[in-house]
């Protein structure tokens, strides 16, 4: 088969186009469509995007006159990233991990760069790792060294498929060697502490629905946002508990240059994700238990986000990818400590 | 001999209620007990509820939609493919033909989330095909339409044939013919492109992560229901029938509407049924290919699982009940036509070769 190149069906194209009456027609034509973008997100944050689309529609098409429909994609982060890597059409990209998004950069339809490209490292909004309990507290969990006394079953996903799972594996880690315990004494911590798990799901909404619906376990480590739904869900079943220290779980937000380019929506995305940095978006953000990055909106819901030590993922390792690999991957911490059931 | 099957007949009596109790417990426990309670979840908020779940909103009903319009295009054209290898491999000896006999019955052994993979592997940006689906739709459009066009003039071409009789010189007539309306058909849709944008600019084809690609994860995991059904029936027939019909000046293509088609009817239904169950079912295979898209990409099976995991139970139920609904609806249809079938297989009539 005898492919051409593109420009070679689009050349002699452009110059009829401009020499022929015709030309009116195509303009007129192609002017007043409505621009379509596509947002592939992870699972929880499904709600959160629809109400953020619902508000910068309205203001998209007020402010600049265009027509805007935006497509939405869940599911879990890194098969959402894979399915952008294997052709996935979408123009942003808002995922759970800095892993995901690197790996699409990687793949070579995000430029290197794109960390810098929105304020605040491409964060419009961020999020810790909290316990859930059963109602009253009745096992008396405050602080991490509670989760491995004896007799407590601790509900969190598999760290190797879930970013609620590895996050919650940084957390506990944090919280031995940021608060003067050695490398040895986490490496007990997290023994004892997956040890007391008795079902590692493999996404965050299986372990939600396996600590509030099947009823097993009595704390679950959920993302911040999950866990106040979750309690919510409950109706007086379940209570949040806050520890003293957790991770600062950061979902970053990203153009997919290749395909905004190719689809030329780059303008129309790029408003899309500088309006999550909006008073009025970052007050939804709130809305949906998410930590606003807006100080001054972060501090006007302060009663739902109490102050914990956030740590960066910094503190325990040089960044995300070497702690995965320190801690996750194949031959990682996780592989020496756990031994399934 | 004699004496074992007199034995065997008379069992104990606890034997025979025991056996039908666990049977009928089983079917109760594994099927009907989970049945019931799918419409009874569903209809828990009563009618009013159930029905605003099922169509009021707009991804539910276009997962709906979805499923019935990917479904029938699965299974038209798992027709056309069974009957067109049934009848190869009934009715010709080739190179090949156990071969093809075992690959039809490969999805049924094949995880359909493989499946699924087989087809990223293949129009996934990273993928075979990636790379040339990616350009405007416009400027491979000229190239896909030329290629649909002559591969009709081929077909229209060869039923013609038939009827004439084949000569030398029309042979080379007929690859000139097939070059020009490719050639033709190219010209003619890049003009009308280059003038009037049939195709809207910067949009590129899209296999997987859309409607074309669910189609083809359904294809390929319900290829084998009408052509396992079909092959047995058309082996039992034999090819007498049709030489006769042959032999009695009957054209290529009057024999198959009526000699071949008749034989085959209740076979061909069969299939269908079963492959359209399956169809509209199908899971892990579109669960691959269909990129989540909301209100775009997901098919019924797909948006139940999403309801369930955005904690809404009455409406994934709604869905999942609407679904079952549709497997009774199959199983009724199924039974029918057994019942119809055996009945024609006992008048002696055209089906002899009996249905499984």
């Amino acid at each position: 088969m005898v492919i051409s190149n593109s420009h070679n069906v689009r050349g002699p194209f452009m110059a009829i186009r401009t020499t022929r009456l015709f030309a009116l027609l195509c303009v007129t034509t192609g002017s007043a469509q409505t621009v379509t973008l596509l947002n592939v997100s992870y699972d929880p944050t499904r709600e959160l995007w629809r109400d953020l689309n619902e508000h910068f529609i309205a203001r998209y098409e007020k402010e600049k006159g265009v027509k805007l429909a935006i497509n939405q994609s869940h599911g879990g982060s890194s098969t959402q990233a894979r399915a952008v890597i294997d052709g996935l059409d979408a123009d942003v990209v808002t995922l759970a991990s800095y892993l995901d998004i690197d790996a699409i950069s990687k793949a070579g339809l995000i430029k290197s760069d794109w960390i810098n490209r929105f304020p605040q490292r491409s964060l419009p909004y961020y999020s810790t790792i909290v316990f859930v309990v059963r109602k009253g507290n009745p096992k008396g969990i405050k602080d991490w060294p509670d989760l491995v006394k004896p007799g407590v079953e601790v509900i969190t996903p598999n760290p190797k498929t879930s970013g609620n799972g590895y996050l919650s594996f940084f957390s506990a880690w944090g919280s031995v060697v940021l608060r003067g315990g050695s490398r040895q004494d986490a490496i007990d911590y997290v023994t004892k502490l997956y040890k007391q798990v008795p079902v590692l799901d493999s996404g965050a909404r299986g372990a939600t629905t396996t600590f509030a619906q099947k009823k097993i376990g009595d704390v679950h480590l959920a993302w911040e946002n999950e866990a106040q739904l979750e309690v919510r869900e409950a109706k007086g079943e379940l209570d949040i508990v806050y520890p003293p220290i957790s991770i600062r779980a950061e979902p970053h937000v990203a153009i997919v240059d290749e395909n905004v380019d190719r689809k030329k929506t780059r303008d129309a995305a790029e408003a899309y994700l500088n309006f999550a940095y909006s008073d009025e978006a970052q007050e939804i953000i709130a809305k949906h238990f998410y930590r606003p990055v807006n100080e001054t909106i972060l501090k006007n819901n302060a009663s739902q986000f109490p102050e914990i030590r956030m740590f960066a993922i910094t503190e325990i390792a040089k960044d995300i990818p070497d702690a995965h690999k320190q801690f996750i991957a194949e031959g990682g911490v996780f592989d020496s400590i756990y031994k399934p059931k | 001999m004699q004496s074992e099957r007199r034995q065997a007949q008379s069992d104990p009596v606890w034997m025979k209620w025991g056996l039908t109790a666990t049977a009928t417990g089983v079917i109760a426990v594994l099927v009907l007990i989970p049945v019931i309670n799918v419409f009874a979840e569903a209809l828990s908020g009563g009618i009013g509820v159930y029905w605003r779940n099922l169509f009021a909103d707009p991804e539910t009903r276009h997962s709906i939609y979805l499923t019935l319009t990917v479904a029938p295009i699965a299974v038209v054209a798992n027709i056309i493919f069974a009957i067109a290898a049934s009848w190869a491999i009934v009715h010709f000896e080739f190179p090949g033909r156990t071969l093809l006999t075992a690959l039809i019955d490969l999805p049924f052994s094949v995880s359909p989330v493989v499946a699924g993979l087989m087809f990223v592997l293949i129009f996934g940006l990273q993928g075979y095909l990636g790379k040339f689906l990616r350009r405007d739709g416009y400027s491979i459009m000229p190239y896909i339409m030329a290629g649909i066009a002559a591969v009709a003039v081929i077909a229209i071409h060869s039923i013609m044939q038939h009827r004439q009789l084949p000569s030398a010189n029309r042979k080379s007539h007929s690859c000139v013919i097939v070059v020009l309306s490719g050639v033709a058909t190219f010209a003619a849709v890049l003009i009308i492109q280059l003038y009037f944008h049939i195709w809207p600019e910067h949009q590129s084809l899209k296999i997987i992560f859309a409607t074309p690609g669910l189609v083809l994860a359904t294809m390929f995991v319900t290829f084998p229901f009408v052509a396992r059904e079909l092959i047995p029936v058309m082996e039992a027939i034999g090819p007498e029938e049709e030489l006769a019909a042959l032999s009695l000046g009957a054209s290529g293509w009057q024999t198959f509407w009526r000699v071949t088609i008749p034989n085959i009817k209740w076979g061909l239904i069969y299939g269908v049924i079963l492959c359209n169950a399956r169809a509209v079912g199908e899971f892990g295979a579109v669960y691959v290919v269909s990129g989540h898209i909301e209100g775009k990409t997901d098919t019924m099976p797909l948006r139940i699982e999403k309801l369930f995991q955005e904690y809404n139970l009455p409406g994934s139920f709604a869905v999942a009940s609407a679904l079952t609904l549709l497997a009774l609806l199959t199983l009724a249809a199924k039974t029918l036509v057994e019942r119809k079938a055996h009945a024609i297989h006992t008048r002696g009539a055209h089906t002899r070769g009996g249905i499984r």
